[in-house]
C-alpha cells in the first residue's frame, strides 16, 4: 500500500499539485483520472521519486520518505515498476533485450536463468511470436505489452502505468486494462494508472482518485462513481455524448 | 553533467558492449567519409601551394613542406572535427533527444540507473580511439597532396622529401593535444545538447543544429586558446 499526504508540487509559479492525500490498495488497481494538465503524470512521477515533493509525505508500506537514506531510495526504486504512455522501449534492443535489461542491469543472475525469466513474463503477455522483434517491427498495443512485461520482470510491490492504453483502438485497451488487473491480482502488486478513459474506469476501477487542476476532488470505486452526485465528476463521466444518450434511455 | 557520467557506473561486461557499440558508431563509421575528404582536401592543399610557389627561384620541395604542415597542424585536426561536429555530434544529439522526449531516459531512471553513465561515459571512451581517425585523415591527405602532384608534374621525390623536410616533432605533438581535446567536446557538447532537451520530435532535429553550432564555435575557440598556449 502507498499513502500520500498533503502532497504538494510546484514548478515555478504554477502550482500542479494542491495539498492531496490518498491511499492506494495493495492487489487493486488504483486509478487516478481527470482531464489533460490536471496533474496525473506529475503526481505519478512523485510516486516514482522522479519529481521531489514540496511538502507532504510519501509513505510505502509503512517506509517514510521524509525517513529515508540513500540506499533506501535505490532500494525503493527496485520494488517499483513503470509503463510509460509512450511505451519507452529502448528502440535499438529487441523484445527479449528488454524485457532483460532490467535484469542484466540490476541481477547477478547467469545468462539462462536471465533468459529464462524473461521468456517466463514475455509468455505471460502472450508475445511469445516476437521475441526477435525490435520495438518498431511490431504494433502499438504489442509495445505496450512488452512494457508491461519489462515493468514486472524484476517483481516489484510496485507497479504504475502513465495512460497504458492511450493510443489503442477499444478493444485492445481493455486487452491491456485487464492483463494489467490480472497481473495485480497475480502478484498482489500495489498498482497505481493514470488515465482519462471512461472504459477503463468502468472496467477496473477498483479505487479511483478523481483530480481537476491539481485538486483532488473525489474519491471512490467505479459503481459509485456512475452515481456521484460531485458536479466535476458528472461533468467528466458524461462528458461524451455517447454517454449522455445512453444516459437518457 | 561530465561529473556525474562517471559515477555510480554499471557492471563491466555491460560497460564494455557499450564501448564497442559506440566505436563502432562514433568512430569506425567515419572512417569512410574521413578518408574521402582528406584524400581530395589534401590534393587540393598540394595544389595550391604549388600554385602560390611558383617561383623558379623557389625549390619544388617547399610544396610538400608546405602541404604537410597545413594539413598536420591544421586540416586534419580542426577542420576534420568541424566535420565530426556535423556528423557524429548531431548523431549524439537526436539519439539521446530521442531517448529523452520518448521516455527511454526516465525509464533508465526508475530502474535506479545513472542514465548520464549509462549513455555518456561510454562515449567518452570510445572517442579516445578519435586521434586514430586524425592520424589516418594526415595520411591520406598526404597521399591526396602527393597523387595531385604526380598528375601535375611535380617530381614525386620532391614532394616526398618536402614531406620530410624541417620535421618538428612537437607540431604533431601539439595537433595530438588538439586532437584530444577536441574528442571530448565532441562527445560531451552533443551529449549535453541532446540530455537535457525538453519538447518532441521537432525540437531533436532543433537540439541536433544547436548542438553542431556550438560544438564549432567551441571547437575553433578552444583551438584558438590550444595553438596560442602551445605555438606562439
Ligand atoms: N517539468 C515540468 N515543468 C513545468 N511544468 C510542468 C512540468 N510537468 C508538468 N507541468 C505542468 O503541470 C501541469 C500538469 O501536467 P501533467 O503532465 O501532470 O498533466 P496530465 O494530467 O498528465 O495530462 P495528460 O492527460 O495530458 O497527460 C500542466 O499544466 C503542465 O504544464
Ligand atoms: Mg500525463
Amino acid at each position: 500500500m502507498i499513502e500520500i499526504k498533503n502532497i504538494f508540487k510546484s514548478f515555478g509559479s504554477s502550482e500542479v499539485l494542491i495539498d492531496i492525500s490518498a491511499k492506494f490498495e495493495r492487489g487493486k488497481t488504483n486509478l487516478i483520472i481527470g482531464q489533460s494538465g490536471s496533474g496525473k503524470t506529475v503526481l505519478l512521477k512523485c510516486l516514482l521519486g522522479l519529481y521531489v515533493t514540496d511538502n507532504g509525505e510519501l509513505i510505502y508500506d509503512n517506509i517514510y520518505s521524509s525517513r529515508m537514506n540513500d540506499e533506501e531510495k535505490i532500494n525503493i526504486k527496485k520494488e517499483m515498476g513503470m509503463v510509460f504512455q509512450g511505451s519507452a522501449l529502448f528502440d535499438s534492443m529487441t523484445v527479449l533485450e528488454n524485457v532483460r535489461f532490467p535484469l542484466d542491469m540490476l541481477t547477478k543472475y547467469s545468462e539462462r536463468e536471465k533468459n529464462e525469466i524473461a521468456l517466463k513474463f514475455i509468455d505471460r503477455v502472450n508475445l511469445n511470436d516476437a521475441i526477435n522483434k525490435l520495438p518498431s517491427e511490431i504494433s502499438g498495443g504489442m509495445q505496450k505489452r512488452v512494457g508491461i512485461a519489462r515493468a514486472i520482470v524484476l517483481n516489484p510491490k510496485y507497479l504504475f502505468c502513465d495512460e497504458p492504453n492511450s493510443g489503442l483502438d477499444p478493444k485492445t485497451a481493455i486487452v491491456i486494462d485487464n492483463l494489467i488487473q490480472e497481473i495485480t491480482k497475480e502478484y498482489n502488486i500495489t498498482t497505481v494508472i493514470n488515465s482519462h478513459d471512461m472504459n477503463s474506469v468502468i472496467e477496473i476501477g477498483e479505487n479511483i482518485i478523481f483530480l481537476k487542476k491539481g485538486i483532488k476532488l473525489w474519491q471512490g470505486n467505479n459503481k459509485e462513481i456512475l452515481n456521484s452526485k460531485n458536479k466535476e465528476v458528472e461533468d467528466f463521466v458524461y462528458s461524451s455524448e455517447l454517454v449522455k444518450k445512453l444516459r437518457k434511455n | 553533467m561530465v561529473k556525474s557520467s562517471f559515477i555510480k557506473p554499471c557492471k563491466k561486461n555491460i560497460l564494455y558492449k557499450l564501448i564497442f557499440k559506440e566505436i563502432n558508431d562514433l568512430v569506425l563509421d567515419s572512417i569512410p567519409i574521413v578518408s574521402i575528404l582528406s584524400f581530395f582536401i589534401g590534393g587540393v592543399v598540394s595544389i595550391q601551394m604549388a600554385l602560390n610557389l611558383e617561383s623558379p627561384l623557389l625549390s619544388k620541395t617547399l610544396i610538400g613542406f608546405a602541404t604537410r604542415q597545413s594539413v598536420i597542424l591544421e586540416f586534419a585536426p580542426t577542420f576534420i572535427s568541424i566535420i565530426m561536429a556535423g556528423k557524429v555530434g548531431s548523431y549524439i544529439t537526436s539519439s539521446i533527444g530521442t531517448m529523452r522526449v520518448t521516455e527511454q531516459i526516465d525509464a533508465l531512471e526508475v530502474m535506479g540507473i545513472n542514465s548520464l553513465n549509462y549513455l555518456v561515459f561510454p562515449k567518452i571512451i570510445a572517442m579516445l580511439m578519435y586521434p586514430f581517425i586524425i592520424t589516418f585523415s594526415m595520411f591520406l591527405g598526404l597521399l591526396g597532396g602527393l597523387l595531385a602532384m604526380t598528375l601535375t608534374g611535380v617530381p614525386s621525390e620532391a614532394y616526398i622529401q618536402g614531406i620530410q623536410m624541417d620535421f618538428d616533432i612537437f607540431h604533431v605533438t601539439y595537433s595530438y593535444i588538439k586532437t584530444l581535446v577536441f574528442s571530448f567536446i565532441l562527445a560531451t557538447v552533443p551529449a549535453f545538447h541532446g540530455f537535457y532537451m525538453k519538447g518532441g520530435a521537432l525540437d531533436v532535429g532543433k537540439a541536433s543544429t544547436q548542438s553542431f553550432y556550438w560544438t564549432s564555435i567551441i571547437i575553433i575557440i578552444v583551438n584558438y586558446i590550444i595553438t596560442q598556449l602551445l605555438l606562439s
